[in-house]
Parts: structure tokens; C-alpha cells; sequence
């Protein structure tokens, strides 16, 4: 049975914090960290992690796809938020997907994405049904660490489902060995990282080539017949090195989008296939490699139908919506690397009743509110009696999902007073096009950016509240401008 | 058909703290102090009383829950004490419970005090808290500065107003305030501003700098409210009457309907059409004598000024700055300095307003004296934010009028 790429996504947090900042910052220190300067990185804001930059690139890849005949949702990281708490299954509730769909963190290596999507082909050629794979990272790195100048935070989503789609799948194999480069252990907040020497000749130009050259022959396809070689690392010499080994052609190395946006960690893989597949053309082969602890090889065929399922943002728009920022001291504060002042304000217990949670999930983690059945007017939250001052009328409302929805700004304010992680905390009446509205956070806004009554918003999951005492994390959704190459919505 | 409470209850005596930074003062004592002034100038007896309101907005910061540091605090007989709290409407809610009580005849003499301690918190600004466990998970991160700053912008693209000009006569309610609050022993701030001062102040939320937002104080303020019959048979003359008493609630309609833009507010509006209906007014702005309303931000009472209907839709800006609402003008809007001076303790807010425009009708407001005594006074509250709120709307006048 054919199986292919039906859809995909990406996203990259908006800002691109400059290296050369970051250089200067700890040259008293570091002064090796120069060679690393050049370029930018993607950032997450305060309010994004994992899981919500993975919401927000399965959104960009589901676009307006019926999502009720999803068969499955994976989420692959190793930075997931919660340890024990199915991370995927926030995802799920965000996306407002059917019960039914089964869902499962991935985790464990840098090689979870490619291995996650490999497992998602046999799944998928099993009978599982259409399969969401997405992979996000956020990797929290020491200051003045190659690492924090190399990585990037980002996600990919890619749909899996029977049947050519966009791409079709050839062939894919595994390479496994415990070679450990670097590990995070327990308890512990910061990679370990042994010689980049060692990794480059042992890792990289002894294992990968194994995983490729089984798929290449699983697939049927000389190396020389690869369009697009995905090599997800920092350094760019290695990626040329193996292609030659290989014996794939020199141009068929693809940009490892070190300049623009950093290595996304277990993402990358499927990052830069979500970005190979925004530019390829009919009949390319695309070949997307995963290291950790061995690698992951896939092969890819471009169909006709790419051109019908390109995402509204992708990784291109995503690049294209990068804003720089030099505010390396912004970076360290909200990534927790420094302490700051935060004033008694920030005291305030953010602790969350499971129970509150559980029974209002669909309003909070969904954003999904009701609608009337006497007079159709949707409003949020769902009430047992509807808000229209002329109808008043109780009972049971429709499900009114109010996250795709085209919104604008009513009213708005940048405060300095509320505590938040990112003063000024901007936030305001958001009204929905055909009814509903909400006083709600905006996030994203750009310093110094102009918010006038009647712009349009759009809305994004985000984290909403922290409660380091208790090592839990709320969500819910913001609202932020409509940037020019943002989707339009529904 | 309702007959409304018009001249059916009397106030027979009122008290009110100095309001400030009360470092040395627990809210007992702030109750003690503005309760034997209401005390003596009521010339009754404690045991005189019946029952009493106790207003807190926000008790965990000081007394704790229910009506027994009243009755503590003042040694109360084993008489009925309820406690009430409706955002900063809770003074006047206090209020309402006392002059119902009396005018339904259960009770000869009712008390009604609200207190609060807001400075024990470490930080400027009222106490950031939950919201409720629901409300927490999906409200934004507001502020009360937050949440009326938006008026600002909605104000603005609904009348076309430039930034500028809002801000210009916002800053003339403050330096209006400053102006008052500097003629007023027990206010809170003291000190005349300027508009530059006003304007150039730091940014709190957009717009609203720093002078736009009221004090938040520590304070109590009470009324010992009777029949005109008993107060008259203590030897009262020239009573002052309550002529209307009106609460307005949010019922979602603001925050989850599409129907209202942002730049007023609905139930002031509402209550206050009710209570000059109650009043028998017909032109309040030529009617109300003086008003006290709830300008926690200046844009506040700019805004309140069309929605109490003395000003015309839109029509704010010219009147603020016309001076019509400063202390000399024909209709004089914060006389003893307001929330933004007298300060902000917010049970004792609503209370803290009708003390004053009883001593002006009495003519014993000191300094800050009226020229001429005001046939009726109004005072306002709104408790909560633009899009989501509790209004109540107070007035009372000479008795007959």
C-alpha cells in the first residue's frame, strides 16, 4: 500500500535573537564562541513550549482538513513540559480533536521526530488510519554554550495517510546504536556534551550513511537521483562531507537554516522537510536523515498533489514573520537563566483545581464555546442561558469552536501594572466575525507595534499562567495581529 | 407598583476616617474612629442601633470573613450584622441593606460602615488576587488600571477623539481632584498637581499615567440612617433624605455580546435613569447640585459624566474642560478630592462620598464649603471593570425637595 504525505505544517516563534549579541555578551568568557556569531536563532516567547508551538504548526498543517478522520496524533520532543501528563494529549484537546484519536508522546532522543514519523508509515501501512506526526523543541541550554547559539526552538507537523498525497513514501530504515554524543539525565536541566571531533567521525560519517544507504536500497534509488539531502545539524561542513561519502550530488544538501533559525532539535528533521517540500517540484526525491543514538533514513517521491497541500505558513512563512532581537538579557530572563526581580506581584498562587480543569477542557484548552439554539448567537464561554440581551433563552448550546474564527480588536491596553513575564502585559476585547467575543491576552505584540481599534487578530495556544511551586503549567489561548503573512482565516 | 424609597429614610448621623497610609492602624480602629463621629453626631446610643451592614471588598487582606469584626470592633449587642461585598460598590451596598431595613419597618435605626485596609500588602496598587477558580484559567491578566484604560481607546474611535484632547481633559480631572483633596484634612493625597505634572507622569496602562489613577487607602466611613419621624423626634431639623437608591449588575451582555463598543458604561446608564426616576428628577444636570462618583481613573469619570446623563454623548471632553465639573463650577464632581485624593479604601468608598455631600448640605464641609448648599447630591460607584460591573447610583437631597 502507497503511503505519503498528505499535509504538513511549520512553525518558528517569532523572534530571532542575534548571535552576534549573545557573542559579545560572554566574549569575556567564551572568546571560542565567536566562530558561532554569525546569524540568528529562533526564540520562543515566554508563553510557548513544545507543546504549543506543536499546536500551532498542526494547525498551519490541518488547515481546514476535516479533522474528525484523524487516526492518530504524535508528539515527538525531548523537552516535552510534562513528564507525566500525555503532552500529546493537550494537543489533541487544543486542536479540538475527537476522542477517538490515539495519541502518544515520543521522547528520548534527538531522533524521536524522524523515528516517530517512520513508526507513523508502518502504522499507517498497518491500517491505522491518517496519522499527525508533529515534533517541537524548546532546549533549554547553558549561557555561553555552543548550544545556545546553535539550537533554535521550533515544531513540524506532517500527516501521514494512505495513498500518495503530496509525497509518497519509498523507503526508510534505522541505524541503532547507543552512541551517546551527548545525554540529559534525570533531574538535570542542561545537555551534556562530549567532543564534536569524535561525534562528526564515529557519529555522523559511520552511522547515518548505514540508515541511508539501506533506504536508498529499500527505495530502490541511487544516491545520485536525490534532489533534497535533510541533514538536521549545526555544522555545516558535515552535512557536504557525507553527501560526498554517499555519493550524493553536491547541490542536493539542503540549507540547514543554521543563519536563520537554529537547529530545532528533534524537529529539525521534519522542519526541513516541511521546508523542502514548500520548494521542490514534481518528481523530486527528497532523502531526510535523523541522528541519535543511530539514524533514521526516509525517501520521498514528489507527487503532483504537493501544489494542492502547501500550508497557508509552512516553514517559509515562518521564516519570512522573523522579527530580530537583540535582547539577550529578555532571552535569559523569560528562559529562567537568570534571576530576576519579579516583584510580589508575581506571588500571586497560580495553583489550578484538576477538577476546574478537566470539566472545562473543551472551553479552555479548545477555546470552544456555544451557540444558541434559539437564536444562533455565538458566545463564550457556553452558557446554560444565552447572553443576547433580546433572547435569554436556556438549555444546551452547540459546540462553537472560536479558535479559527476571524476576529478584530474592540478595545486594548498595555499595562505596566499586572505582573507578567514580558511587561507591558497587552491584552483586550477581541470580537469574533459572526458573534462571540472575549476580554482576552495578546501575546506576540511587537515592542512599540501600533494596536488600534478594529485591526484584525487571530488566536494562538499559548501558556497562560506557570505555577513553579507545583511544577504545572496552564494554557489557553491569546490573541495576537494578524501578521501580513499569517494564514487568513476561515 | 413600587413606591421607590424616596423620603423614607433619613440620615441621622454620619462619620468617615481620615483615609491614607494607616501603617498604625488595624481595621478596627479605622471602624472605631469613623463610628464615634457617626455616633456623636447622630446623639444616640450604640444600643439605640438594631442592626447593622458591614462592608469589605477585599477581607483577607485585613478583618477576615463575615459580620463579626464589626460587632467585635465596636462591641455590638448581639444585634443582626451582615456583611456584604460588591467590588467597590460594597459601601453603598452596605448602605442599601441599612435605609431598606429601616424604610421596611423592621428596624427603628440601622448602621451601615464599610472599611478597608489595603496598605498591608507590600506593593502600590490594590492586591493582585485570584479571580475565582474558573475565572483565573481564562480571564486576561488584568488590572483595574488594565480594564479602564480600554474605555480610552473605545472612547476615542467612537467619537473620533484624538489621543491627545482625551488625554488633556482627563488630566484636568486629576489636577480638579488634586485641587479639592488639598482643601481636605482627611484625604489621602494633599498635594495641588499640575496638567504637565498630570500628563508627563509614568505610563501605568495606556493610557493612563500615573496621575489618572486613584489613591488606594486605608479608611472607614459610616451612616446611622432612621425615619424622618425618629430623627425628628430627636430633635433633627433640615433632615437629608434618601431619595433613590439603584444598582445596575453586569449580566454578560458587555463581555460576550457584541452589542456594546466599549466607550461607556451600560448599567450606569441604567441605574442612574432609574434613580432619577426614583428621585422625581427630570433634568439632572440642572437638579443634582454636586456629585461624588467613582473616578478610580479619570477616565472614569469623564465617561461616567454622559453615562449619569449631565452631560451629553460625546460631550464630556467640553464640559471637563468648560470647568462645569470643578470645584466652582455649577456642578461640582469630587468636592472633598474623590477616590483619586480622599482615596480608595474600597468598602468605605460609597460611604465616604455621602458623607460628604451630607456635611456640604449642612454646611459644614469646612474649606471646601459650597457657597450655596445643594438641594440634592449623587454619588456613584462602580465596582469591577467597564466590561463587567456592579453600579450603584445613591441620591439624596433636602427632605421635601
Amino acid at each position: 500500500m502507497a503511503v505519503g504525505i498528505h499535509a504538513f505544517g511549520g512553525y518558528l516563534p517569532r523572534r530571532r535573537l542575534s548571535r552576534q549579541i549573545v557573542v559579545e555578551a560572554n566574549a569575556w568568557f567564551a572568546p571560542a564562541l565567536k566562530g558561532l556569531g554569525r546569524g540568528e536563532r529562533a526564540i520562543a516567547n515566554w508563553d510557548e513550549d513544545p507543546v504549543t508551538m506543536a499546536v500551532e504548526a498542526c494547525r498551519d498543517a490541518l488547515g481546514l482538513l476535516d479533522r474528525s478522520t484523524l487516526g492518530a496524533l504524535w508528539l515527538a520532543s525531548t523537552t516535552l513540559p510534562f513528564e507525566d501528563r500525555q503532552n500529546a494529549g493537550i494537543v489533541a484537546e487544543a486542536l479540538g480533536l475527537d476522542s477517538t484519536v490515539r495519541t502518544l508522546d515520543i521522547a528520548g532522543s534527538q531522533r524521536a521526530g524522524t523515528s516517530a514519523l517512520l513508526t507513523a508509515i508502518d502504522a499507517v501501512a498497518g491500517g491505522a488510519g491518517p496519522v499527525l506526526v508533529t515534533a517541537a523543541e524548546k532546549r533549554r541550554t547553558r549561557v555561553a554554550s555552543p548550544l545556545e547559539l546553535t539550537s533554535g526552538d521550533g515544531a513540524a507537523a506532517i500527516l501521514v495517510g494512505e495513498g500518495d498525497g503530496g509525497a509518497v513514501v519509498l523507503g526508510a530504515a534505522t541505524e541503532t546504536a547507543d552512541f551517546v554524543d551527548h545525554y540529559r539525565g534525570q533531574h538535570q536541566d542542561f545537555d551534556y556534551v562530549w567532543e564534536e571531533r569524535w561525534i562528526r567521525d564515529e557519529g555522523y560519517q559511520k552511522l547515518v550513511p548505514v540508515a541511508v544507504e539501506r533506504a536508498l536500497a529499500a527505495a530502490g534509488v541511487g544516491a545520485a537521483d536525490i534532489q533534497h539531502f535533510c541533514f538536521p545539524t549545526s555544522t555545516t561542513r558535515v552535512a557536504a562531507a557525507l553527501a560526498r561519502r554517499l555519493g550524493l550530488s553536491d547541490g542536493s544538501v539542503r540549507d540547514n537554516l543554521q543563519v536563520s533559525c537554529g537547529e530545532t532539535g528533534v524537529a529539525h528533521p521534519l522542519v526541513m522537510l516541511v521546508h523542502v517540500l514548500q520548494q521542490a517540484d514534481e518528481g523530486d526525491l527528497i532523502l531526510v536523515t535523523g541522528f541519535g543514538q543511530g539514524g533514521d533514513a526516509v525517501v520521498l517521491r514528489v507527487g503532483a498533489g504537493l501544489a494542492d497541500r502547501q500550508p497557508v505558513r509552512g516553514i517559509e512563512g515562518s521564516l519570512a514573520a522573523g522579527v530580530s532581537d537583540t535582547n539577550y538579557q529578555r532571552y535569559l530572563a523569560i528562559n529562567d537563566l537568570i534571576t530576576i526581580e519579579r516583584g510580589l506581584r508575581a506571588e500571586v498562587d497560580k495553583q489550578t483545581g484538576l477538577t476546574t480543569l478537566y470539566r472545562n477542557r473543551a472551553m479552555l484548552l479548545g477555546f470552544i464555546g456555544g451557540r444558541c439554539r434559539a437564536c444562533g448567537t455565538p458566545q463564550y464561554p457556553a452558557s446554560g442561558a444565552c447572553v443576547n440581551p433580546d433572547c435569554g433563552a436556556t438549555g444546551p448550546q452547540d459546540r462553537y469552536p472560536f479558535a479559527d474564527r476571524s476576529a478584530q480588536l474592540n478595545s486594548y491596553t498595555s499595562d505596566r501594572l499586572t505582573y507578567s513575564p514580558d511587561p507591558p502585559a497587552y491584552y483586550g476585547m477581541v470580537q469574533f466575525e459572526g458573534g462571540g467575543r472575549a476580554m482576552i491576552d495578546f501575546t506576540d505584540v511587537d515592542p512599540g507595534a501600533t494596536l488600534e481599534v478594529g485591526v484584525p487578530m487571530r488566536m494562538v495556544f499559548r501558556v497562560k499562567d506557570y505555577d513553579p511551586m507545583r511544577g504545572f503549567r496552564r494554557y489557553f489561548w491569546k490573541a495576537m495581529p494578524v501578521l501580513p503573512s499569517a494564514p487568513a482565516e476561515e | 407598583m413600587a413606591s421607590g424609597i424616596r423620603d423614607k429614610v433619613a440620615l441621622l448621623g454620619m462619620g468617615c476616617s481620615r483615609f491614607g497610609e494607616r501603617w498604625n492602624d488595624n481595621a478596627e480602629a479605622l471602624i472605631l474612629e469613623a463610628f464615634s463621629e457617626a455616633l456623636d453626631d447622630a446623639g444616640i446610643e450604640k444600643c439605640q442601633i438594631d442592626a447593622a451592614w458591614f462592608a469589605t471588598a477585599i477581607e483577607e487582606q485585613h478583618v477576615g470573613k463575615s459580620g463579626i469584626p464589626l460587632a467585635m470592633a465596636l462591641r455590638l449587642p448581639l444585634i443582626p450584622v451582615t456583611r456584604v461585598e460588591n467590588y467597590c460598590a460594597s459601601g453603598s451596598e452596605a448602605f442599601r441593606g441599612a435605609v431598606y431595613a429601616v424604610a421596611s419597618g423592621a428596624c427603628d435605626v440601622a448602621l451601615a460602615l464599610g472599611v478597608e485596609k489595603l496598605k498591608d500588602t507590600g506593593y502600590g496598587g490594590l492586591p493582585q488576587r485570584s479571580r475565582g477558580a474558573v475565572n483565573d484559567m481564562y480571564w486576561s491578566n488584568l488590572s483595574a488600571p488594565g480594564a479602564f484604560a480600554q474605555l480610552a481607546t473605545a472612547y476615542q474611535a467612537k467619537h473620533g477623539v484624538a489621543r491627545e484632547d482625551l488625554k488633556r481633559a482627563m488630566a484636568h480631572v486629576s489636577v480638579k481632584s488634586h485641587a479639592n483633596g488639598a482643601k481636605n484634612p482627611k484625604a489621602h493625597l494633599r498635594k495641588a498637581i499640575d496638567e504637565d505634572r498630570a500628563l508627563n507622569a509614568p505610563m501605568i496602562a495606556d493610557p493612563l499615567g500615573l496621575f489618572d489613577c486613584c489613591g488606594v487607602s486605608d479608611g472607614a466611613a459610616c451612616a446611622i440612617v432612621t425615619t424622618p419621624d425618629i430623627a425628628r423626634g430627636l430633635g433633627r431639623t433640615d433632615l437629608v433624605t434618601v431619595k433613590a437608591l439603584q444598582l445596575s449588575v453586569s449580566n454578560g451582555t458587555e463581555s460576550q455580546h457584541n452589542s456594546w463598543d466599549g466607550s461607556h458604561f451600560m448599567t450606569t446608564r441604567v441605574a442612574s435613569a432609574r434613580a432619577y426616576e426614583e428621585a422625581g428628577i427630570s433634568n439632572p444636570r440642572e437638579a443634582i447640585g454636586l456629585t461624588e462618583v467613582h473616578d478610580c481613573f479619570s477616565v472614569t469619570e469623564l465617561v461616567t459624566m454622559e453615562d449619569l446623563h449631565l452631560s451629553p454623548e460625546g460631550g464630556a471632553i467640553k464640559d471637563v474642560m468648560d470647568g462645569v465639573f470643578d470645584a466652582e463650577g455649577p456642578l461640582p464632581c469630587q468636592i472633598d478630592g474623590g477616590l483619586k485624593c480622599f482615596g480608595h479604601p474600597i468598602g468605605a468608598s460609597g460611604l465616604r462620598m455621602l458623607y460628604e455631600i451630607y456635611l456640604q448640605m449642612q454646611g459644614r464641609a469646612g474649606d471646601r464649603q459650597r457657597s450655596t448648599e445643594p438641594t440634592f447630591g449623587l454619588t456613584h460607584n462602580l465596582g469591577g471593570f467597564p466590561h463587567q460591573n456592579v453600579c450603584s447610583v445613591v441620591i439624596v437631597g433636602q427632605e421635601g425637595a
